[in-house]
């Protein structure tokens, strides 16, 4: 097993992860962590993908590693806002969750 | 045995030595009972084992500039790292009043968040 | 680099994938940030063994670093109520089945296509290396962040600004308790925030050439922004001056765009005698552009602690935080 399938395939299983949480927990800021792990499981296939030229050039592809460290820097912006939006609609609703998954009696 | 021989192996040496200081901190922080003794086991025994395991890479160097490097990067964490387990204890003693006999879960963790 | 597997990779792997789920499941929502933050630290050091260390740098400061410290204030101003989840936050339930077998789905449509790329590509490396003396840098990354692909960076400090636009609009909120004076956060405020400056301009300068450049010089920087906030909360509202560094990244990169279009060349496209100087210039200006959003956005817009019942003057007390003020209390 090469470096690259190693740690693309932990970039997958991150991705799922990710996605399940982001798509299933009720807490918005479970949400938002979810969406963190999905982003770095992209981040690392992308990564993965471009070490994948060990041996015909002389460094990994630095094309996805650009990508990459544009991405972190967005999602990190973008989990700014979203943590942002949260408090707010805490302030305002007192619940961290979204309408359609508040029930009656929980927060 | 050539001299390079004797560095390296030193080198080793003292490596393995700020693990084991590592190691022992580690244990330390999931077995001590409360709060403070906790903070003890961490920062003494990384302070010390990261001091070591750069000591070691030291003389695994290839100029003068890499060690000053390694130097900075220990007396930095250092500063920090007690900065920090000095906070960490504060805030412990705030929110208890008085000295805390049992740690609340986990919150000591939380000195990691720095660079 | 000659990348082999080794068990240390295979601890890694398993660490991240056990921290990763941790950082998702954990009951309490506390922990799961604070497994987020080792997760991003662990991170760093996957993209190192990946041959990455470009990357690294800014997983270090903004992985582990901002987004725990963002995600920590958050937890802390919902309160004991606001943090509060079900004990079993992902457990399956029926409604939930769905939404396991389509991750698992995708992870299986992944897996598949992974294994049936090929071990070996060239990608872009060859392409990237081979115009890097027309680039005006060294560094590959560098040269694909600047040059080649300048046009995604003028829309990503773009999409930054819109970020703390996004916060800005939001209703401000009250401050947290100002943290009590205490004399060892001056210190390390004294010593962190001049070496921060060092540092950052230092990956500002070496990213020519080495790992390095404007974004994680501006990781850095906006580290040691939160930093100062937390010991001595600062006021970054959208006052004149703020609302002018934030638009000062952009507005160089893309008077910069706009100029090489008139002159020639075309929109982002630099002379090559040239490159390197106008790369230096829409760095530095986008590295204090986007530290001052990324702690702009830790910050929001709050109302200071005092705000309630004193008029207008408590303003300007909030601007000298820290500073004792004996007899102001009621």
């Amino acid at each position: 097993m090469s470096l690259a399938l190693l740690y693309g395939l932990a970039g997958i299983a991150l991705v799922a992860m990710g996605l399940y949480a982001a798509l299933a927990a009720r807490h918005v800021l479970r949400r938002l962590l979810g969406l963190n792990v999905l982003g770095s499981g992209v981040f690392m296939m992308l990564v993965a993908l471009a070490s994948r030229t060990t041996g015909i050039a002389t460094r990994p592809d630095p094309v996805p590693h650009a990508m990459v460290l544009t991405g972190i820097v967005v999602a990190v912006s973008a989990t700014a806002l979203g943590l942002a939006l949260l408090r707010r609609m805490h302030a305002h609703d007192g619940s961290p969750r979204l309408p359609e998954d508040r029930d009656a009696g929980s927060p | 045995m050539s001299g390079d021989d004797v560095r390296g192996a030193l080198s080793l040496l003292l490596i393995a030595a700020g693990m084991l200081f590592f190691l022992a901190g580690s244990v330390g922080v999931l077995r001590l009972p409360d709060l403070l003794s906790r903070l003890h086991a961490l920062t003494k025994a990384d302070n010390l084992g990261l001091g070591l395991v750069v000591l070691g890479l030291m003389l695994q160097a290839d100029d003068a500039f890499e060690v000053l490097r390694l130097l900075l990067v220990w007396l930095l964490v250092l500063f920090a790292s007690s900065v920090a387990c000095y906070l960490v204890a504060r805030s412990a003693l705030r929110a208890h009043g008085d000295a805390p006999t049992a740690a609340p879960e986990g919150p000591d963790e939380d000195t990691r968040d720095g660079r | 680099m000659a990348a082999e597997v080794q068990v240390f990779d295979a601890v890694l792997v398993v660490l991240l994938l056990w921290l990763g789920w941790r950082a998702l499941a954990s009951a309490d929502l506390f922990k799961a940030v604070v497994q987020f933050i080792v997760f991003g630290l662990l991170l760093s050091l996957a993209w190192v063994r990946l041959g990455a260390p470009d990357v690294a740098l800014a997983e270090a400061a903004i992985g582990a670093g901002l987004a725990g410290a963002l995600l920590l204030d958050t937890l802390a101003r919902l309160g004991r109520s606001g943090a509060a989840d079900e004990a079993r936050p992902l457990g399956l339930t029926p409604a939930r089945t769905g939404i396991a077998l389509a991750a698992l789905g995708l992870a299986a449509l992944l897996v598949a296509s992974a294994l049936a790329l090929p071990e070996r590509w060239p990608g872009l490396a060859e392409p990237a290396l081979q115009q890097l003396r027309a680039s005006g840098v060294s560094n590959p990354v560098t040269a694909t962040l600047l040059n080649y692909r300048a046009w995604d960076t003028l829309l990503e400090v773009g999409v930054l600004m819109l970020a703390v636009l996004g916060v800005w609009i939001l209703e401000a909120e009250p401050a947290l308790p100002r943290p009590a004076p205490d004399p060892m956060l001056g210190l390390l405020l004294r010593v962190l925030l001049p070496l921060t400056v060092i540092v950052a301009g230092y990956l500002l300068w070496v990213g020519a050439h080495a790992p390095g450049g404007a974004f994680q010089g501006a990781a850095l920087l906006a580290a040691g922004g939160v930093l100062w906030h937390l010991a001595r909360p600062l006021s970054l509202g959208p006052s004149p001056v703020v609302r002018a560094v934030v638009v000062l990244g952009f507005a160089v990169f893309l008077a910069v765009g706009v100029a090489t279009a008139v002159l020639g060349g075309g929109l982002l496209t630099f002379p090559p005698e040239h490159a390197g100087a106008i790369i230096l210039v829409i760095e530095a200006a986008a590295m204090l552009s986007i530290a001052l959003i990324m702690v702009a956005l830790f910050v929001g817009r709050e109302r200071a602690p005092s705000d309630a019942g004193i008029p207008d003057s408590a303003a300007d007390a909030s601007a000298v935080p820290g500073a004792p003020n004996p007899g102001a209390a009621p």
